[in-house]
C-alpha cells in the first residue's frame, strides 16, 4: 500500500483541510490508525477520498468524502436554453453520456407533450444507449480486473471499447461528449455505412465476451478475490438507495427498461440477468450477462431499424434542414428563433427515469414556461450507490476494500455533478 | 392512494395532482415523517429515490422540498412535496425511515440552506465546508462569486 499512513494525532494537527472527516473517523483520544485513501488514488476511479479507521487489517470505519468534482451543473442548466443543456448532460456521467442525453431528452419531450418522436429515432436511441452500456461495462471490467491484478483484461476491454468509441465518432463526430440525442430526435442524420460498422462489431462481440469469461470465470485468483466479498444484505442495499447491477446481483429483478419502458424498449426482446449471491463475483456475473443482452438488443435494432425520419416534425423545436433555410422564409425564421431565444416549454414538472449502466438515472425537470429550465435535478445512480460504501467496507479486511469499491462501479462525475 | 392517506392522516394532505401521470401530493411539513412511515410500512414504498428542492423566489412560501418515492412491488412512483417559508426553512429529517435520506438531505442543506431536524450529521457535502451561501438558491449568482480554497491563508 502506497498511501500515506497518518497517526490520529497528526491527522488533526497537519491535515486541517478535512477536519470534519477526520473528526468523525477518529474522535479525540482514539489511537487507532487512520488511513487516508484518495482523493488521488488509482482504485477509487476518480477523485473520491475515503478516510479509513483501521484496527490492524480490519476496517472499523469508512467515511467517504465527496465533492471534489462538483462543477455546479444543475445551477448551470438554469441559465442555458433547453437545447443547450444537452451538452451539460454529457458531462455528468462521463462514461454514459448517451444515457444522460436520453433521459434529458425524454423528460423535456414529456413536458412538451405534443411532440412525437419517429420510430427510427427511438430505435437509434435504444441502440446507442446499449452501445453506451457496453462501453461503460467494458471500462468497468477492465479497470476492476486491473485493480485485482488481472492486467490482460484491461487491454482486451479497451480494445473493444475503442471500436465502440469509433462508432460514436462516426455518428456524432465525438468519441465521448457525444450530445447526439437531442430534444426532438437526434443531432445528425445517421451516417452512411453505419450498418456495416455496427454489424461488424456486433457479430464479433459475443465471442469476445466468451473470451473474457474464459479468462476470469474459472480463474482461482479471481474467484478467491471476489467470491463472498462485499456482501451486504438486500434490505440494507435498498434502504441505502442502491440501484442497478448491484441490486440485481442481490436478487431483485428490477430494471427501468422493463418496468417502465421508454423509447420503445418494449419492442425488444431481452432478459434481465439476476443473481442472488450478492457478492463481488455476482455483480461481475450480472454485468457480463448484461453485455450479452445489450449485444442482443443492438442486433435486433440493427436488423429491424425502421425507415423514415430521424427527427420529430416539430418546426418550432427542431432546427430546419440547411437546404430549407436557404429557400424557405419560414424555415429561416424558425431557425433564428430557436438559435437566439430557444423554444418555450409549457410550465410543469416531470420525473423521468432511465436505466443507465450504473442504475436508475432520473431527471426531475421543472419548467415555468420560459425558454430556460427553471430547475433540473439529476438523480444520479452513483450518488445513490456510493452511500452504501461504508456498509461494504466496515468490518471487512483492508485488502478486500479494492474489490468491493470496484464492484460498485461509480463515476465521480456522476456523484458530484 | 390520496383517499387512503387522507383517511389515515386527516388534514395532512393539502393538495395533489397527477399531471403527466405522475401522482403528486402536498403534505403539511409537520406531518411528513408519519406520512412517510405509513407509506413505507403500509404501502410498500421501499425505495426513496431522492430528495430535492425547488426555490420559487419571490413566492412565499419560498421553498418546495420534493420527495421521490418508489415502490418496487407495485411498480409505482409517488412524489411528495412540502412548502417551506424562508424564515422557517426547517423540516424533520427522514433518515430514521430511509437511510438514503442522509446524503440527499445534506445535499439539499448544502445547496439550498434548508435545515433538517434530527439529522445525524447535517454538514455540507458537495461544497467546501467553509463555503458561504447556498448555490442553488435563485438569489445566488451564477457568475461573479469569489473563489474559495479551503484553509488557504
Amino acid at each position: 500500500m502506497r498511501e500515506s499512513t497518518l497517526h490520529t494525532d497528526s491527522i488533526t494537527a497537519t491535515d486541517a483541510t478535512h477536519e470534519h472527516v477526520a473528526e468523525i473517523a477518529a474522535p479525540a483520544g482514539n489511537k487507532r490508525m487512520i488511513l487516508n485513501m484518495g482523493p488521488q488514488h488509482p482504485s477509487t476511479h476518480g477523485v473520491l477520498r475515503i478516510v479509513l479507521e483501521l484496527d490492524g487489517e480490519t476496517i472499523l470505519k469508512a467515511v467517504p468524502d465527496i465533492g471534489f468534482l462538483h462543477t455546479g451543473i444543475e445551477k448551470n442548466c438554469e441559465v442555458k436554453t433547453w437545447q443547450q443543456v444537452v451538452t451539460l448532460t454529457d458531462r455528468v456521467d462521463y462514461l454514459s453520456n448517451l444515457s444522460n442525453n436520453l433521459v434529458y431528452a425524454l423528460s423535456v419531450e414529456k413536458l412538451i407533450g405534443d411532440i412525437e418522436i419517429p420510430p427510427k429515432a427511438q430505435w437509434m436511441r435504444v441502440m446507442l444507449a446499449e452501445f453506451q452500456r457496453l462501453n461503460s461495462h467494458l471500462v468497468w471490467l477492465g479497470t476492476h480486473a486491473l485493480d485485482i491484478g488481472a492486467m490482460t483484461m484491461f487491454f482486451y476491454c479497451f480494445r473493444e471499447r475503442e471500436d465502440i468509441l469509433r462508432i460514436f465518432e462516426m455518428f456524432s463526430g465525438q468519441r465521448m461528449m457525444t450530445s447526439y440525442i437531442r430534444i426532438g430526435g437526434l443531432a445528425l442524420e445517421p451516417p452512411r455505412g453505419w450498418q456495416q460498422a455496427v454489424g461488424k462489431f456486433i457479430n464479433g462481440f459475443p465471442s469476445k465476451v466468451d473470451e473474457y469469461e474464459e479468462l476470469l470465470n474459472n480463474n482461482p485468483i479471481w474467484k478467491r478475490r471476489t467470491q463472498g466479498v462485499g456482501f451486504v444484505p438486500l434490505e440494507e442495499l435498498l434502504d441505502l438507495g442502491v440501484t442497478g447491477p448491484m441490486i440485481r446481483a442481490a436478487g431483485v429483478k428490477w430494471d427501468v427498461r422493463k418496468d417502465e419502458p421508454y423509447s420503445s424498449y418494449d419492442q425488444f426482446e431481452f432478459e434481465i440477468p439476476v443473481h442472488t449471491e450478492n457478492d463481488v463475483f455476482a455483480r461481475y456475473r450480472v454485468r457480463m450477462e448484461e453485455l450479452r443482452q445489450s449485444a442482443r438488443i443492438i442486433k435486433q435494432a440493427l436488423e429491424g431499424m425502421p425507415e423514415g425520419a430521424w427527427q420529430a416534425n416539430a418546426p418550432k423545436i427542431v432546427l430546419p434542414e440547411r437546404e430549407k433555410m436557404k429557400t424557405q422564409m419560414e424555415a429561416l425564421i424558425y431557425h433564428f428563433k430557436i438559435v437566439t431565444e430557444g423554444f418555450r416549454v409549457p410550465a410543469g414538472e416531470v420525473y423521468q427515469a432511465v436505466e443507465s449502466p450504473r442504475g436508475e438515472i432520473a431527471y426531475y425537470v421543472v419548467s415555468n414556461g420560459t425558454s430556460k429550465p427553471y430547475r433540473i435535478f439529476m438523480r444520479t445512480p452513483s450518488f445513490g450507490n456510493l452511500q452504501a460504501l461504508p456498509s461494504l467496507l466496515e468490518g471487512r479486511l483492508l485488502a478486500d476494500s479494492i474489490a468491493s469499491l470496484g464492484s460498485m462501479d461509480f463515476v465521480l462525475g456522476d456523484v458530484d455533478r | 392512494m390520496a383517499a387512503a392517506l387522507d383517511a389515515a392522516f386527516p388534514e395532512a394532505i393539502t393538495g395533489g395532482h397527477a399531471e403527466h401521470n405522475e401522482p403528486t401530493l402536498w403534505i403539511a411539513p409537520a406531518r411528513i415523517v408519519e406520512v412517510c412511515r405509513f407509506l413505507k410500512d403500509q404501502r410498500r414504498f421501499v425505495r426513496l429515490s431522492a430528495i430535492t428542492a425547488v426555490d420559487w423566489l419571490p413566492a412565499e412560501p419560498r421553498f418546495e422540498v420534493v420527495y421521490l418515492l418508489h415502490s418496487l412491488e407495485n411498480n409505482q412512483r409517488l412524489r411528495l412535496k412540502c412548502w417551506l417559508s424562508e424564515s422557517e426553512c426547517e423540516i424533520d429529517s427522514l433518515t430514521g425511515i430511509w437511510r438514503t435520506a442522509d446524503w440527499y438531505e445534506r445535499e439539499v442543506f448544502d445547496l439550498f440552506g434548508i435545515r433538517f431536524r434530527n439529522h445525524p450529521d447535517l454538514t455540507r457535502i458537495l461544497m467546501p465546508s467553509d463555503w458561504e451561501g447556498h448555490p442553488l438558491r435563485k438569489d445566488y449568482p451564477v457568475h461573479g462569486h469569489k473563489y474559495s480554497y479551503q484553509d488557504e491563508q
